[in-house]
């Protein structure tokens, strides 16, 4: 691959910053049309409402293992896939439930997932850290933070190999950015060139830890002048003005040029569904809700003659049906039939790549 | 037919290959310009061009990663670690990652991919860089490993690993790439042989004891097991693993059962190392064919010493082997 293209003019560009805190005035919703911010509204309002069911689904013990919720985060995701085309790819990090519903699927497969039936996104195999749709180019939520990095920038160097269009979306959360494979893969992006968007959702806590307390430079999208590409923070409540960022990054990466985009929104409940959040203080919480990326959307909305209190209603109870039918087609799904263990183990199959365990004893093949 | 080393007929079936797919290309630390640590990938850049022969930075995680990710959107990564040793540094790519993308997906994406890198002793290259990691991976379901110990199982064995759907842990040894065996030329029909993954081959028949051994140390066994016949008439049966993941445990078993004793050469530590698991599948089944307890022959538990004297007494070698053979052999009649 040739890499000198371009280096001299992100040069310039190492520290650019944009602070689009705005997209939600008077004079930027008129320029949009209704129907497509009821599409977001809509959008936004099925992540909240599958995330709380989801969130009641784990308390009730139908999904188990790690639950993590996009609660706070839903207008960041909406205006992320609002600006994505077909063409392109997404890696994210394992609080990804919205994102895969907003990038069009269907929200019984994805409970059914949760729910570890054969009918879900990952066929019951990956569960709530582990979803994926390889017709949506939606390439997996990955449960080792950061390991989704490379594996994004990889699949833009396979983007350009091919001389096919599109940018790949690294998604991770702000802790991620201390980690190697973050450091490793922005280097790699910039010294190839390639078309990746690499997207830091901040809200303030890795788990229990504060931003400031492990990141040296807390305001992390400065972290793209190491490396040489364009950095921006972003408002991520805000879904416009997140969707018109990532717009920007297209054009870059249309030039072989990544982007660091940091979307700052905060998370309303712990880390997981388990976490009971005592590290946080309370009225802090209580401020991000007054800030409610979903509400506010919805008043602006609504004050700007786009959606009636009386849509409003109708729409969260349509909304409510539909979360309802995923829970009940997740519910109805059958588990994977224990027969099915080794059906994926390799995508070539060869000799004696079954465990003979599977033969030798016959508990093995005994569901417990 | 022509006899090569060991390195040439990784560098002609790299070449072969590029040729045949375009979509197999090369990534590694200074293989490229600097045409490869140990000289593997030799002119292919000036013969494919920087496109298909990618030098890296130093970000084992980084690249490996990438290549991943390349795969998953159809490309087939040929990835050079300059020695097994660094391939820690991209531990979470392999097998966090290339390992369970197929499965845990439900199927919706194969990995094809290869990761050649080369391990081994006996360099005076002291504890860091002398390291055989093999166990690390033949531990992994989703991986696919393999260890030729010959030109013409390197050159069959790259074929079908590049030519497979899944992640492959492709294991040289820095004491192989010099020798030297007959390979066949490339067919013009593309009629060119290949070496089945997960399967075995009995290098050399026998009847008074098994060896069982891979890699470097296989072919140090068939010369022991040559020089044993020869000079004290002892008739050694020869089982070059080729592949360590899947395991081969049909023709494992089917040759103690024949000469009811076996003794194992690795280079790696012996302790939840290859040959422990070779033990064990002996043991569970052809217990009843045993004469005599199997042996493990393996390095010694140290980080391995720069000191000449030091480094090969803690080798697995040819000396050690013998020794074990005898002590298998106690009490047989002949």
């Amino acid at each position: 691959m040739t890499t000198e293209t371009k280096r001299e003019k992100s040069a310039n560009q190492a520290v650019a910053t944009e602070n689009t805190l705005n997209g939600l005035s008077p004079e930027s919703i008129k320029k949009e049309d209704p129907a497509t911010l009821l599409q977001y509204y809509r959008m936004m309002v099925l992540i909240r409402k599958f995330e709380e069911r989801s969130a009641e689904m784990y308390t009730k013990a139908r999904i188990g293992g790690y639950c993590h919720l996009n609660l706070g985060e839903e207008a960041t995701i909406v205006g992320l896939m609002a600006a994505l085309r077909p063409e392109d790819y997404i890696f994210t990090n394992y609080r990804e439930h919205g994102y895969i519903l907003a990038r069009g699927a269907k929200p019984g497969p994805v409970m059914a997932e949760l729910f570890g039936k054969e009918t879900g996104v990952s066929k019951g195999r990956g569960g709530s850290m582990h979803l994926f749709d390889v017709n949506l180019h939606f390439m997996g939520g990955y449960g080792i933070v950061g390991g989704q990095l490379p594996l994004a920038t990889g699949a833009g160097l396979a983007l350009k190999y091919k001389e096919k269009d599109g940018m790949v979306v690294a998604q991770m959360g702000d802790a991620t950015t201390n980690i190697g494979a973050f450091h490793e893969s922005l280097n790699l992006a910039r010294i190839w060139n390639l078309p990746v968007m690499f997207l830091v959702i901040n809200n303030g806590y890795g788990m229990g830890t504060k931003v400031e307390s492990a990141s040296a430079e807390p305001e992390l999208y400065k972290r793209a002048a190491g490396y040489n590409i364009v950095g921006e923070r972003v408002d991520g409540k805000d879904p416009l003005a997140v969707r018109d960022a990532v717009r920007r990054a297209i054009e870059r990466a249309k030039n072989g040029e990544p982007t660091l985009l940091e979307a700052v929104s905060h998370r309303f409940k712990g880390h997981s569904v388990v976490d009971p959040d005592r590290y946080r203080d309370p009225e802090m919480v209580k401020t991000f809700r007054q800030s409610d990326p979903l509400f506010n959307f919805a008043r602006v909305l609504e004050e700007n003659g786009i959606l009636t209190p009386e849509q409003d209603n109708k729409l969260q109870e349509e909304v409510d049906q539909e979360v309802q039918e995923a829970i009940d087609f997740a519910e109805q799904s059958p588990t994977p039939a224990i027969e099915t263990m080794f059906d994926f183990m390799y995508a070539t199959s060869v000799a004696n790549e079954i465990d003979p365990q599977w033969a030798q004893f016959k508990h093995a093949k005994e569901a417990k | 037919m022509p006899v090569i080393t060991f390195r040439q007929a990784l560098t002609d079936t790299l070449r072969e290959e590029m040729k045949r797919d375009e979509d197999v290309f090369l990534m590694g630390e200074e293989i490229g310009i600097f045409e490869g640590s140990y000289k593997v990938t030799a002119g292919l850049l000036k013969e494919f061009g920087t496109k298909r022969v990618m030098d890296t930075p130093i970000a084992e995680e980084g690249f490996v990663g990438a290549a991943v990710g390349a795969a998953m959107l159809g490309l087939r990564p040929v990835v050079e670690i300059m020695t097994i040793n660094f391939i820690i540094l991209a531990m979470d790519s392999i097998v966090n990652h290339a390992a369970k993308i197929h499965y845990m997906f439900g199927g919706q994406t194969p990995v094809p991919m290869v990761i050649r890198t080369p391990g081994g002793g006996g360099q005076q290259l002291a504890a860091t860089h002398s390291q055989n990691l093999e166990a690390w991976f033949a531990h992994v379901p989703g991986l696919k490993v393999v260890a030729p110990s010959t030109p013409y199982d390197a050159k069959g064995l790259l074929r079908s690993s590049i030519r497979d759907n899944d992640p492959i842990v492709f294991l040289e040894n820095l004491a192989l790439y010099n020798v030297k065996g007959e390979v066949p030329e490339a067919q013009a029909d593309g009629g060119d042989y290949v070496i089945p993954i997960g399967k075995a081959e009995v290098k050399k028949e026998g009847t008074d004891v098994t060896i069982i051994s891979y890699s470097r140390m296989a072919a140090i066994s068939l010369d022991v097991a040559r020089r044993l016949e020869e000079e004290e008439g002892i008739s050694c049966e020869v089982v070059d693993l080729r592949s360590l993941r899947p395991l081969d445990r049909e023709t494992i078993i089917n040759s103690v059962k024949k000469t009811n004793r076996a003794v194992i050469l690795e280079e790696d530590w012996r302790s939840y190392g290859i040959g422990a698991e070779l033990a064990a599948t002996i043991q569970e089944e052809a217990f009843d064919y045993l004469d005599a307890p199997v042996l493990r022959v393996g390095s010694l538990e140290v980080p391995l010493p720069y000191s000449k004297p030091l480094e090969l007494a803690a080798l697995a070698s040819a000396d050690h082997l013998v020794d074990a053979i005898h002590k298998v052999l106690e009490g047989k009649r002949r």
